[in-house]
């Protein structure tokens, strides 16, 4: 029996890991189409998103993400749809209604906050909502993302130091694909680990294997726990990599290596657990084909469904700016 | 029916906010036990305790960052910045969270939270104890400011600030604090956010002022009544949503108008009132529209006599009325 729910468990790891990767890539596809002006990709971070958000409690925790975070708020219950949705500014786009840039998450049903483009000020909102849940006594974990690149921003300083002081239930995760757009990790910072600085706010900082799906996973049900056992906050950063340009606006050969691209790419963490899972007799081919054939499925529909919704009204330009 | 001062009157507001509801708290510097730089949270910790009263490190854009969180999860978070000019490290967090939440999520997030800021000179506070900031804050639609300038509406300011769906800063100036007196009613009594008020009434020439200027227009307002031009005094008390109307009517009676606020003059608060003056006006008016403000130096100095030259008095405010009442 647990060893069939394992299994079950590992081919959601792997169903969540394979939509966010296919619909990422209909993405840049639609981009290039001239369908959608912008792309910002999660390519290479699949691992470290599905794994740290299958360890909390969908609908019941509270995500605030940042752009990268598609494999988030897919594993979250943000559907296809409302990722396309957004991604063409539709109407009905539940992020934003398409005010927003795309990657502007937001999901108030499914407690993924709204987060701006600004990096790093989602992080105190992270540790207020942590401190509202510790003042009512809920027991809610608050898990909330950065990139290395934003690890340098004050707010996440003045985030973590607050949460540190009042053992607040936030789990800060990092994850840290070696380059913030162009600038690479080396000129970032003075330390090898962002997951060092968590010694100075007195909790502790893990390093995981950002494109190892089940090692990001246990580390992230450790922190979830120490969270709700109310022992406070946890910093963990996993190391990704970063398969894409920083967005479709970017051209990452003007800064990155060719052997760089290569060396991301032999460490793809899609690839890397569908070996795994094959090599563990737990994933066979038809298993595979069907997982693939009903995400091919399920991208279409968001496509066609996307296309289909109707752009917002002009008229609506100047609503809610106060509440009506 | 008591006569507090202007400080008293925010604590009672704070203090009843926070008996009525589980979900209002402080957050701020030195807010605890001391009870405020000046006093205002003053008894508060004793009542509500440590978690209600959080005193928070020294770090603006956490106290602000934070409280945007807490509202998101459902809390009425009062955020207290230690004085107006220490507000600057959680602009971002103002301007780019707080006030565009409501928008950018198309009304699923709101962020009822009240920011506290004390602000104004004359106290010698130089440089950084005494700056005006209301007019970075009221260019940021999603963002209410208000900026009381009696007990009586600062008391029922707060609390309707506090009650809004929606960030408020809220303006308390330094100098009022234990100079301005007035009864507050002990029964329950409402100011709106967004309404002015006629403070006084005069037939040649308005004055729309806010904060610590309005008390100095009406003393000017009434050395002039002795001089025979009498003067109309506008307490504008919030500053967006602006009351056009009260503003609009009073210019229209007296067909001339100085704006008065203690701002630097350039592109300060004053000039959109100016602006909407001439454009909504004009047909009304007797003599251009004035404005009174602070001098156009990077910020008021400390020594006494430069203090003076910088500020708005009901001396340099009377020699201003003279001249337009003349024109």
């Amino acid at each position: 029996m647990k060893q069939e729910r394992d299994q079950t468990h590992l081919l959601e790891m792997y169903r969540l890991m394979r939509l966010a990767r296919s619909l990422d890539e209909r993405m840049w596809q639609l981009n290039r189409q001239g369908k959608a002006p912008f792309v910002i990709s999660c390519q290479g971070h699949e691992a470290a998103q599905v794994g740290a958000a299958l360890a909390l409690r969908a609908g019941h925790d509270w995500v605030v993400p940042y752009y990268r975070d598609l494999g988030v708020v897919l594993t979250m219950g943000m559907t296809p749809r409302e990722v396309m949705l957004a991604l063409m500014a539709k109407a009905e786009d539940p992020n934003s209604g398409g005010r927003q840039m795309p990657a502007h998450y937001s999901h108030r049903k499914l407690n993924i906050v709204s987060h701006s483009s600004p990096t790093g000020t989602q992080v105190p909102h992270a540790v207020g909502i942590g401190l509202a849940a510790q003042m009512r006594g809920d027991d809610i974990v608050v898990w909330t993302a950065y990139g290395e690149g934003t690890s340098s921003q004050g707010d996440v300083h003045e985030a973590m130091n607050l949460a540190g002081v009042m053992k607040l239930p936030v789990i800060f995760f990092c994850e840290n694909n070696g380059y913030a757009i162009s600038v690479p990790q080396r000129k970032q910072m003075g330390v090898e680990n962002v997951a060092d600085r968590a010694a100075g706010y007195g909790f502790p900082g893990v390093v995981v294997d950002g494109t190892n799906v089940l090692e990001v996973h246990e580390a992230t049900m450790a922190a979830v726990e120490r969270a709700r056992r109310g022992d406070g906050p946890t910093l963990i950063e996993a190391k990704c990599v970063r398969l894409t340009a920083h967005s479709s606006d970017d051209n990452d050969r003007t800064y990155r290596t060719a052997e760089d691209l290569k060396a991301m790419k032999a460490q793809d963490p899609v690839v890397k657990f569908e070996t795994y899972l094959t090599s563990e007799g737990i994933l066979d081919d038809a298993t595979k084909t069907k997982i693939l054939n009903e995400i091919k499925e399920a991208v279409n529909d968001a496509t066609k469904y996307a296309e289909a919704a109707p752009l917002p009204d002009p008229a609506t330009v100047k609503r809610y700016v106060f509440a009506e | 029916m008591a006569e507090l001062n202007l400080l008293e009157a925010i604590n009672q507001a704070i203090d009843e906010a926070m008996a009525a509801d589980e979900r209002v708290y402080i957050i701020g510097e030195d807010v605890g036990y001391r009870g405020g730089v000046f006093r205002v949270t003053d008894g508060l910790i004793n009542k509500y305790g440590e978690k209600r009263v959080i005193d928070s490190p020294l770090a603006e854009s956490i106290i602000v960052g934070s409280s945007i969180g807490a509202a998101l999860y459902g809390m009425r978070p009062i955020a207290e910045m230690q004085f107006a000019d220490f507000i600057f490290p959680a602009f971002n967090q103002i301007l780019s969270e707080a006030a565009r939440m409501r928008y950018r999520s198309n009304n699923e997030w709101n962020v009822p939270m009240v920011i506290r800021a004390p602000y104004g000179g004359g106290i010698h506070g130089a440089l950084y104890h005494s700056q005006s900031i209301e007019a970075f804050f009221t260019h940021i639609p999603g963002l209410k400011v208000v900026a009381p300038s009696t007990p009586y509406d600062a008391k029922a300011l707060l609390l309707a600030s506090i009650a809004d769906p929606d960030p408020v800063l809220f303006l308390e100036h330094k100098k009022c604090y234990r100079l301005i007196k007035g009864y507050v009613p002990d029964a329950p009594y409402t100011v709106r956010i967004g309404e002015a008020d006629v403070v006084r009434e005069g037939d040649d020439i308005s004055v729309i002022a806010y904060g610590l200027m309005r008390h100095y227009a009406v003393e000017a307002a009434e050395t002039l009544a002795s001089e025979g031009i009498s003067v109309e005094v506008v307490d504008l008390r919030t500053l967006t949503p602006l009351d056009k109307t009260t503003v609009l009517n009073s210019v229209k009676k007296t067909g001339k108008a100085l704006i008065v606020y203690e701002d630097n003059e350039f592109c300060g608060y004053g000039a959109e009132i100016a602006a909407l003056i001439a454009q909504e006006a004009f047909e009304y008016l007797d003599g251009p529209v004035q404005r009174l403000g602070g001098l156009d130096i990077p910020a008021m100095p400390y020594s006494a006599p430069l203090e003076n030259e910088f500020m708005p008095t009901p001396q340099k405010i009377a020699d201003r009325l003279r001249d337009l009442a003349a024109f």
